[in-house]
């Protein structure tokens, strides 16, 4: 099992070495530059040729990127333009609310899309499967950003939910790991908690749609397919009863695929996060992309598009092992 | 069989695990709420921002979301007087300049306290003064726009893009009493002095802080800690705390402010909200009590909803460029009024633009000092327009129309939306358009002001302080890519203008200035934009001002 | 190939292998298909919408460039003129009468999603094709970048690539909007292309002395394309929806003459949807039922060829 995790550490360096090339390459192919950025309206072009000069900016390519693998090294991934904080530290800032986004939604989408797609699968072709089989497909066709500009018309105010923020901005909240929830709990302020939890439903629903759709989906299919399988024949005809061939056959040997699926998500949810938290002003990585690409923050883009690689990359793995753990037939191959 | 057991148990050993590690943290996680609640009865009042500001030191920014902030905290010498451009005493109740105008004295406010409990006096005038023309290091010279603009340059200069300085020195005659001496004389004074960047801070609070220093990290820069969390003036507000993770800028009532009094007001939160459409919603639930630049569309539902809408008056300026190094036929004045009569004007600011914008006839707004309604005047002819061109025989011109996107300025709320008015206009009157794009960020900028690719192209202008020259004096008075002409007449004339002891002739040297512009018409002015400010119906003492200087210190949240 | 990510391409290879047992796309599949109702409401969205695209100039009631009513649109009161008569469905913020621009719309829309979904089978055809008919090193070195191109999430690399460009246009969002599917058909490709190289069919013609050049094109290739097909269709519904979040993010087609799907909700999400909701939601109607064609027909056909489904 170790050498088999090993390997798979191992085979992400390369794809990971590679990335930071093309990062750089990419945002030193961008039109304009920082100092557009670092200074505002009344900037001349003097001003800011200025001010890339001061940034050795006007320095060749190769030195530069030399420089940018020096500080990288020593994880000093510079300041960002728009805010003047360091890049890891605002990473550090924002990633608690996406991955309580991004956890949230995940995990909307796994608890009603393996039962949606395992009801869908038992009544194959009755009209529970027929509706749930229309429902996922409108789901993935709806534009995120959308869905979420009609959860904050049509719903917000009908069921009371706040239409935008992480929390209400009188409530006086403790802040210790920045998980608006976990610091609630700790400190047992609980009407934080449940102020961040009213906070997090919409995005949180809007961002699921698409994974919720593609679990259910899955879930579905992979049912299907291991019903079809000899094994459980094999069970029913033991004389198995259904409750016993559903749980430890059916479901188990079905879960497979749906894991993978969940991993695989994980890079929508990324995408999604960038339009949701945008929509809902809600203060994680996507919305410090979307300012960042706005701004053309050079420093900001290169640390977050290398930490959501390495993100993708690290759950992947995950996922691998997990599978690994499920299925110890992988572990050899 | 055997691996499912095994899951079990390690699945039990987790949750054992994750149990601990709760009881654990909560036993060292004390919740740090102070039970005694909210002291003063004056409230609280959080107000949207659309950007995040990045320190909190003007001097060394040009961006208005820093402004905001700082307005409140620190004074200048002058100020703009509430809702106009008029200048008032502040720090300074007098300021007189010199015959030659080399030489500015300002007779200063007595009695008043920086928040640290140091004194204001004219040796802290002086200090600040002394401070931004010894600034040393090319990362600071380089953020010091507006200190550059009005000053030139430095005791060292770092960058061979900077001139030689204009401040000599500064004496403190008496504690109250200060002394500007500078090498030329200066249009833009006294107006000048209202600028944010150029607010007086605490000598004390500097030194301490290391205020002066600012270091390259990266392709950014890292500033001082005075500029993130110590910024120390006399204003009616004091710094209290800035969350990066909620965007949230907290200060406090300064109970020893006499620039007027200490606010009302016991706390004032700004919230950064870059998305106009979530600064509505958070206006619509309470989460917020007013935020910056509503969109026009929003102006009625908000009103509706009993929040109060303040339309500032116009300081802005929509042109569309001509360079005239472009297409050689823009050279001919008969083209460039042409183009100025081709486009609908009236239309597009009643269809686009918010309330209490208008129509441009010249370059600088209502406003402004030197202003004169007495210019020529093109108004929507196409008839004529299109005759215009064939007499200068362009009867099938093609223009290359740069427009910028990714951005929204105060002066240009929606320039996509701009362009399509402008573009269809001028294909009425038969000319052709080759649209280009490009975004604001991504070189815009640069290609229309450094380079002069387009033949025409949408900018526009905030006024910074109320001068006419702060607006023509920038546009055309020297020979720009942007526009790619050369009228010495022009240039000496707003050269003149610019040299013009302070006062009505001053106005009236501008006032000639314009009138030659809008006959040469170098540029066609489109609009006066209107931005405005939004607060609910709870707030009051709110004054929307020209220059985006609202001052919160007499809001209540009755 | 143990890559991490070799996940993603199973239910490609899947699909891939499918084209190796036999006729692609073979009349016995397109009849499964005409009995399926699910095939069938897919093929009539996606039809009527390619003859409305088609037709478009002829079928709108007015031109959808003239600003008829821009009189009486007015942002800074919240009015924009609604159903009256002449316009059926109003006018957007020019005045423009908005049934004629969602007629037009579907042209331009389908236009974005077509062309970006070709580029991008192409330059997937075209990296896939050699990894798989060389092997070696070059699918080695390929595969890799395929891999990066997938640790991206799609949105992410299309805002990538959209950034790229100082001067945005049209086509750098299609170009954008393209990215996405040059990893999946790459890998589809290669997938086929690999399980080929040892089918029947294939040996048969190299034992013939036919030269590879040959096998690729006239062989290999034709078997792969039941496979691409089914994944261009639901390339194109993806392919649509992300130009429209491209817009929403202000990094879309600039040029606000234009009448496209995407770029009319991004747009009217953003400013009218308090005034007049119906500018943001009958293109997002239109997008949903379009993606939502394309999607079903492109379930039904890979369900068609899947040869697992044979009975």
């Amino acid at each position: 099992m170790l050498r088999f995790i090993v390997r798979r550490v191992l085979q992400a360096i390369p794809t990971l070495l590679i990335l930071s090339i093309l990062v750089f390459a990419w945002l030193r192919s961008l039109p304009g530059g920082p100092a557009a950025a670092l200074l505002g309206d009344k900037a001349t072009p003097e001003k800011i040729a200025n001010l890339n000069h001061v940034l050795g900016l006007d320095q060749s390519i190769i030195l530069q990127y030399f420089k940018f693998l020096g500080r990288a090294v020593t994880g000093d991934f510079g300041n960002s333009l728009v805010s003047a904080q360091p890049v890891m530290s605002e990473i550090g800032t924002f990633l608690p609310a996406t991955l309580e986004l991004g956890i949230s939604a995940m995990i909307i989408a796994v608890v009603l899309g393996i039962p949606f797609g395992y009801l869908a699968a038992r009544f194959r072709g009755g009209i529970p499967d027929n509706v749930i089989i229309v429902l996922t497909l409108v789901g993935v066709a709806v534009p995120v950003f959308f869905l979420g500009y009609t959860m904050q018309d049509l719903l917000s105010a009908p069921l009371g939910l706040p239409s935008q923020g992480r929390q209400a901005p009188g409530i006086d909240a403790t802040a210790i790991t920045n998980f608006a929830i976990l610091d609630g709990i700790m400190t047992s302020e609980w009407d934080a908690v449940w102020d961040a939890i009213k906070h997090l439903i919409l995005p949180a629903f809007a961002l699921a749609t698409i994974p919720l759709a593609v679990i259910t989906r899955i879930s579905r299919a992979s049912v299907l397919d291991v019903l079809n399988e000899d094994f459980i024949r094999t069970a029913n005809s033991k004389g198995l009863t259904q409750p016993v061939v559903r749980q430890r056959h059916v479901l188990r040997n079905a879960l497979l695929p749906v894991v993978t699926t969940i991993g695989l998500q994980t890079g929508a949810l990324l995408g999604g996060a960038v339009l949701t938290e945008r929509v809902f002003n809600f203060r994680g990585l996507g919305f410090l992309l979307a300012e960042g690409i706005e701004k053309r923050d050079y420093p900001r883009l290169q640390a977050l598009l290398l930490f959501g690689a390495l993100v993708y990359v690290v759950v992947n793995m995950l996922v691998d092992i997990s599978y690994g753990l499920i299925d110890p037939r992988v572990r050899v191959r | 069989m055997q691996q499912l057991r095994l899951t079990r148990t390690r699945r039990a050993a987790l949750i054992g695990l994750a149990g601990v590690l709760a009881v654990s943290l909560s036993a060292c996680a004390e919740s740090k709420r102070d039970d005694a609640g909210g002291g003063g009865s004056g409230g609280t009042m959080v107000f949207g921002n659309t950007g995040n500001p990045k320190m909190f030191d003007p001097v060394f920014t040009d961006e208005g979301e820093t402004y905001r902030i700082t307005r409140q905290m620190l004074d200048t010498l002058v100020q703009n007087k509430p809702g106009t451009a008029d200048l008032e005493p502040s720090l300074a109740t007098k300021w007189e300049p010199s015959n030659d105008g080399k030489t500015w004295t300002f007779s200063l406010k007595q009695g008043v306290k920086f928040s640290d409990g140091t004194p204001f006096n004219a040796e802290a005038v002086c200090y600040n003064f002394d401070r931004w023309y010894n600034m040393k290091g090319a990362a600071a010279q380089s953020q010091m726009i507006y200190y550059a603009d009005v000053f030139g340059g430095f005791a060292h200069n770092e960058s061979s893009a900077l001139s030689d300085p204009l401040y000599k020195n500064c004496e403190a005659k008496d504690p109250n009493t200060a002394v500007l001496n500078l090498n030329k004389p200066k249009g833009a004074f006294p107006a000048a002095f209202t600028l944010p960047s150029l607010s007086i801070q605490s000598p004390t609070a500097l030194k301490q802080y290391d205020a002066d220093k600012v270091s390259q990290s990266g392709d950014s820069f890292t500033y001082s800690d005075y500029a993130y969390k110590h910024v120390t003036g006399t204003g009616p507000f004091k710094f209290d705390s800035w969350d990066q993770g909620k965007g949230e800028i907290t200060l406090v009532r300064n109970d020893t402010s006499t620039m007027p009094a200490p606010a009302k007001l016991d706390k004032l939160i700004f919230k950064v909200i870059p998305d106009e459409n979530a600064r509505k919603q958070a206006l619509k639930a309470g989460d917020i009590d007013g935020y910056d630049f509503p969109a026009p569309a929003d102006y009625g539902l908000l009103r509706k909803d009993g929040d109060q809408v303040l339309v500032r008056p116009s300081f802005n300026v929509l042109y569309l460029g001509i360079n005239q190094s472009g297409n050689p036929k823009l050279k001919d004045p008969r083209v460039r009024q042409a183009l100025a009569y081709g486009i609908n004007r009236q239309q597009f600011v009643q269809s686009k633009l918010a309330e209490g914008s208008e129509v441009a006839t010249e370059f600088v707004p209502k406003a402004i000092s030197g202003y004169t309604d007495d210019v020529t005047k093109y108004p929507y002819d196409p008839a004529k327009a299109k005759d215009l061109l064939k007499q200068a025989g362009a009867s099938n011109l093609s223009l290359k129309f740069y427009y910028p996107t990714e951005v929204t300025r105060p002066y240009m709320p929606n320039p996509a939306d701009t362009f399509t008015a402008i573009s269809q206009d001028l294909k009425n009157i038969g000319i052709t358009i080759q649209p280009v794009a490009e975004s604001w960020n991504g070189g815009y900028k640069d290609d229309v002001q450094q380079f002069g690719k387009q033949d025409i192209h949408l900018l526009g202008w905030t006024g910074d302080y109320n001068d006419a020259g702060n607006f023509v004096g920038t546009f055309f008075g020297r020979q720009k890519k942007e526009f790619g002409f050369d009228n010495p007449d022009l240039f000496k004339a707003l050269g003149d203008a610019d040299a013009s002891p302070p006062g009505d002739q001053h106005a009236k040297a501008y006032q000639e200035a314009n009138k030659q512009i809008m006959d040469y018409l170098p540029a066609v002015p489109i609009a006066y934009p209107s931005p405005a400010i939004v607060v609910n119906e709870k707030i009051k003492g709110v004054v929307a001002s020209p220059l985006t200087d609202e001052r919160f210190n007499n809001v209540t949240t009755g | 190939m143990n890559t991490l990510l070799n996940k993603k391409k199973e239910p490609i290879d899947k699909l891939a292998a499918s084209s190796v047992s036999g006729r692609s796309l073979s009349g016995e599949a397109f009849r499964r298909m005409l009995r399926s109702p699910v095939a069938i409401t897919g093929g009539v969205i996606t039809g009527l919408f390619v003859l409305l695209a088609i037709f478009a100039p002829l079928l709108t009631p007015k031109d959808p460039q003239t600003r008829y009513l821009q009189d009486k649109v007015e942002l800074g009161r919240g009015i924009i003129p609604g159903a009256q008569p002449g316009f059926p469905l109003g006018v957007d913020d020019f005045g423009r009468d908005f049934l004629s621009r969602l007629i037009v719309g579907a042209q331009q829309t389908l236009l974005v999603g077509v062309l970006a979904t070709v580029i991008g089978v192409l330059l997937g055809v075209i990296i896939g094709g050699l990894a798989g008919a060389f092997g070696g090193w070059v699918d080695t070195v390929l595969m890799r970048l395929v891999d990066v191109l997938l640790a991206f999430p799609s949105l992410l690399l299309a805002i990538s690539i959209a950034a790229l460009f100082a001067k945005p246009s049209q086509w750098t969002v299609i170009l954008a909007v393209s990215i996405i599917g040059v990893p999946i058909f790459a890998r589809l490709l290669r997938g086929s292309m690999l399980a080929q190289r040892e089918a029947d069919h294939v040996l048969a013609a190299r034992s013939l002395g036919v030269k590879r050049g040959t096998i690729v094109f006239r062989h290999m290739l034709p078997n792969s394309l039941g496979p691409v097909i089914v994944q261009a269709t639901l390339t194109l519904a993806t392919a649509i929806l992300e130009a429209a979040a491209l817009s929403f993010l202000g990094l879309g087609d600039p040029d606000p003459t234009r009448a496209e799907w995407g770029l009319m909700l991004g747009n009217a999400s953003r400013q009218f949807l308090d005034i007049r909701p119906e500018l943001a939601y009958y293109p997002a109607i239109a997008i949903i039922v379009v993606a939502l064609g394309f999607t079903l027909l492109g379930e039904s056909l890979r369900e068609a060829l899947d040869p697992k489904n044979r009975r």
